[in-house]
């Protein structure tokens, strides 16, 4: 018994944001008799917007006291370059050339886990843990069905958290068998109720940080005026187009239209009028009914797959289109399309699309 | 956590000596009387305040009644700096500084460059060292203060502070105003010998928690007649100087550090030079690409300093600490901060190098086995660091 215990005993570094759930995450797998290193990342300090973000001051405070009070060390961690360049400048360049990107996906993929993990084995800690609500399950568990092909067993699946409203799967699915097999998900199996009784019974601080879709490091949530002050040679007027070419009026920068958005276009006799597309080439905003944004199918790009390959033939999935959107069923085409049952509204090039089977995330890859 | 901690951060803050705190231990509960009141509760601790102005008085050659306690050296240096600013406006607005200051010095410096100051900021040569020529060739009639440090708390070098002095004394033979100098000496102050009239400053700041004494108190040499406005407004206190009521047990143990650091300072540097020593040379010869970051001989008897080229500190310093050794970035890798270090710019280290360096800075409880272990521990940590390293020959790409 004693043997096994220390075999399963791990180094973990523990990301933290001083939160509920980073710091009940952080407790499960102190009980587990895990050895932890704490971390907090710091990503954009010096904004506003970093005062009260994931990666603030007073993140990194409220996550040294959590340690403290769990008995581990606990660092702040300098990767400020790293998403300036990786995050922060792919955000503002996908702007420019018409799309709408999704950063945490990115910030996920390229410093969560690939910095951490680079962190984690200059510390010696080989596995990174964090609170998301998703969970990592080894391939020959078969407690889902995939039809994909017959796992193999050391292949690692990624699945959606058990609390389907707290499921943050969508953010994850970049994630490689390389970094699966080195990450741990405390609260994959969890529900947020569970989560916050947990942090009462530990007399965790269990306030809710604020809890929004708004990107940590633009301020108020008004990308607009971030893009204006980082990119100003994003204000471009140019013309907003009907669908048939005809210019209808003036637009201040393609930069700040998405697909489906009805603000800032102007008045227009008839029905409500939404971007119903954006042609970076012509530095015009296209605009239509609702009915025009209304799509078939798309055209993933940059596809992963979390089991590593291609499937040979199509598949049959449900896919998510947005961070918020629900699940819709479709076909995945080898070539990437995505062909759904019903019309989906509002497809937006940029964002992700991630396929799912059941509670499996089997990829994703971003709208074409 | 480790077990076996090694504490080698004493340039940041050290232990509070036992006798001091023994000395501190009545003025809580026992005689806690406000020394501003007459009565014999009051009488009782302004006797102690003034016993201990006595005592950090003759730590550094000065009168006691020269000696404005303060909450620390922050507040000196800013009471220092801006006192002068406020009380010298119908003179001159122009300040003197060097580039390796504290920030508590720089960036009052900016504050006060906002309210209307002229400020030079004087380069330092590669080894951090002011040049005194340099000082007198940027005083201009304007000049009111000239601040200089009196040892860099990042890289150990001790500055030509009475050179300095000398400097500028001739340089302003005869002019009418005053050119007041004034030197952070929260780095030397009980480790080295600090004497205000052989400095030949007219202001000299002091932290206690730098000399075995409490933090959250410490001093501002004022030398008499020096026109200084307060920074903090609303009692006699501190002979007009500072108001707000005196925080007794702290300047009590201040005293008592003080007089313990007079009398045991020779004997710590005779302890702790062979150790900085066999760490500095350890590093420099067991771990290629290493250099030695500030002066090699005017150098702080407990500092060494280093830069590992292809690695960050942050990453050796957190290795280190997982193994129960303290140390710390040049860089002030607060979590406030993460910006390379101010410092190891100035001496022109490319920003790459600035980012790999490492302080160790020993003290009263510091052993020759402490060191031993550094020695052993840090060499194999530095290997596994650059084998990851893209930027490593050799490491990974």
């Amino acid at each position: 018994m004693r043997e096994n215990f220390t075999e399963n005993r791990k180094k973990v570094l523990m990301a933290m944001s001083g939160g509920v759930d980073s710091s009940v995450a952080a407790a499960l797998l102190k009980e587990q008799g895990h050895d932890l290193i704490g971390v907090t990342l710091g990503l954009c300090c010096g904004t506003k917007a970093a005062e009260s973000g994931c990666c603030s001051l007073n993140a990194a405070r409220d996550a040294k006291k959590i340690a403290g009070q769990l008995g581990f060390l606990h660092y702040t961690v300098n990767f400020r370059e790293d998403f300036q360049r990786l995050v922060i400048d792919d955000f503002i360049n996908e702007y420019r050339q018409g799309r709408t990107p999704n950063p945490c996906i990115r910030c996920n993929q390229l410093i969560k886990f690939d910095l951490l993990l680079r962190k984690a084995k200059e510390l010696g800690a080989g596995f990174v843990a964090t609170g998301h609500y998703a969970r990592i399950v080894p391939g020959h568990e078969s407690r889902v069905t995939s039809r994909v092909r017959d796992p193999r067993p050391e292949t690692r699946r990624l699945l959606k958290g058990k609390d389907a409203k707290k499921d943050q799967s969508y953010v994850l699915y970049r994630l490689t068998q390389e970094q699966l097999a080195h990450i741990m998900f405390p609260l994959g199996e969890l529900t947020k109720d569970k989560v916050r009784e947990k942090a009462e019974e530990l007399k965790l601080p269990v306030a809710e940080k604020p809890e929004s879709q708004e990107i940590c490091f633009v301020e108020d949530d008004d990308y607009g005026r971030f893009i204006r002050k980082q990119a100003p040679e994003l204000v471009r007027p140019g013309d907003i187009v009907d669908i048939n070419g005809k210019v209808v009026g003036k637009h201040e920068g393609i930069a700040f239209y998405t697909i489906g958005q009805r603000k800032g276009l102007g008045h227009h006799r008839g029905e409500p009028k939404y971007v119903v597309g954006i042609d970076p080439a012509r530095n015009a905003v296209i605009i239509g009914d609702d009915k025009d944004l209304l799509k078939n199918e798309l055209v993933a790009g940059d596809v992963t797959f979390i089991a590593g390959d291609w499937p040979a033939a199509p598949l049959d999935i449900t896919a998510k289109i947005r961070y918020n959107a629900s699940e819709a069923p479709a076909t995945l085409y080898p070539d990437g399309r995505v062909v759904f049952r019903e019309p989906r509204r509002a497809v937006t090039p940029g964002q992700s699309v991630v396929f799912y089977q059941g509670e499996e995330v089997i990829g994703g890859g971003i709208i074409s | 956590m480790p077990d076996e901690r090694i504490y080698l951060d004493y340039a940041a803050t050290t232990p509070v000596d036992g006798r001091v705190r023994a000395a501190m231990g009545p003025y809580h509960s026992e005689k806690f009387g406000n020394p501003s009141s007459l009565h014999s509760f009051g009488q009782e601790t302004r006797a102690a305040l003034e016993k201990a102005r006595e005592q950090v008085a003759a730590l550094i050659g000065a009168l006691p009644g020269e000696i404005v306690f303060t909450s620390g050296g922050t507040e000196a240096d800013n009471f220092a700096l801006e006192g002068i600013a406020f009380a010298n406006e119908n003179k001159g607005n122009h300040i003197i500084t060097s580039a390796v200051e504290h920030h508590a010095v720089l960036h009052c410096c900016e504050f006060l460059k906002k309210r209307g100051c002229e400020i030079t900021v004087l380069p330092v040569d590669g080894s951090g060292l002011v040049s005194p020529e340099a000082v007198a060739g940027a005083l201009t009639p304007r000049t009111v203060l000239v601040s200089i440090m009196h040892a860099n708390n990042e890289i150990g070098t001790i500055e030509p502070v009475a050179e300095i002095a000398e400097a500028i004394k001739s340089r302003v033979a005869g002019r009418e105003s005053r050119v007041y100098f004034h030197t952070d000496a929260v780095q030397t102050a009980g480790h080295i010998p600090v004497n205000v009239n052989d400095l030949g400053v007219d202001l000299l700041a002091i932290s206690a928690h730098k000399l075995y004494g409490p933090k959250g108190v410490g001093c501002l040499y004022v030398r008499k007649g020096t026109r200084l406005a307060p920074l903090l407004h609303g009692g006699a206190q501190e002979n007009n100087r500072r108001a707000s009521t005196e925080n007794v047990p702290g300047i009590v143990g201040f005293g008592a550090a003080a007089e313990l650091a007079r009398s045991e300072m020779a004997e710590e540097s005779k302890k702790l030079l062979p150790l900085r020593d066999k760490l500095m040379n350890g590093l420099l010869t067991r771990i290629p690409d290493v250099r030695l970051n500030g002066h090699p001989a005017r150098r702080l008897p407990n500092n060494v300093n280093v830069s590992v080229k292809y690695i960050e500190g942050e990453s050796m310093l957190l290795n280190l600490d997982l193994l129960g050794i303290a140390a710390s970035s040049g860089s002030a890798c607060t979590s406030g901060s993460l910006d390379p270090s101010h410092v190891l710019m100035a001496i022109g280290l490319p920003h790459e190098i600035a980012h790999g360096s490492l302080r160790f800075t020993l003290g009263q409880q510091t052993t020759e086995a402490e060191i031993d272990y550094v020695l052993e521990k840090l060499p194999p940590v530095i290997e596994k660091l650059r084998a990851m390293s893209p930027l490593y020959p050799g490491g990974k790409k």
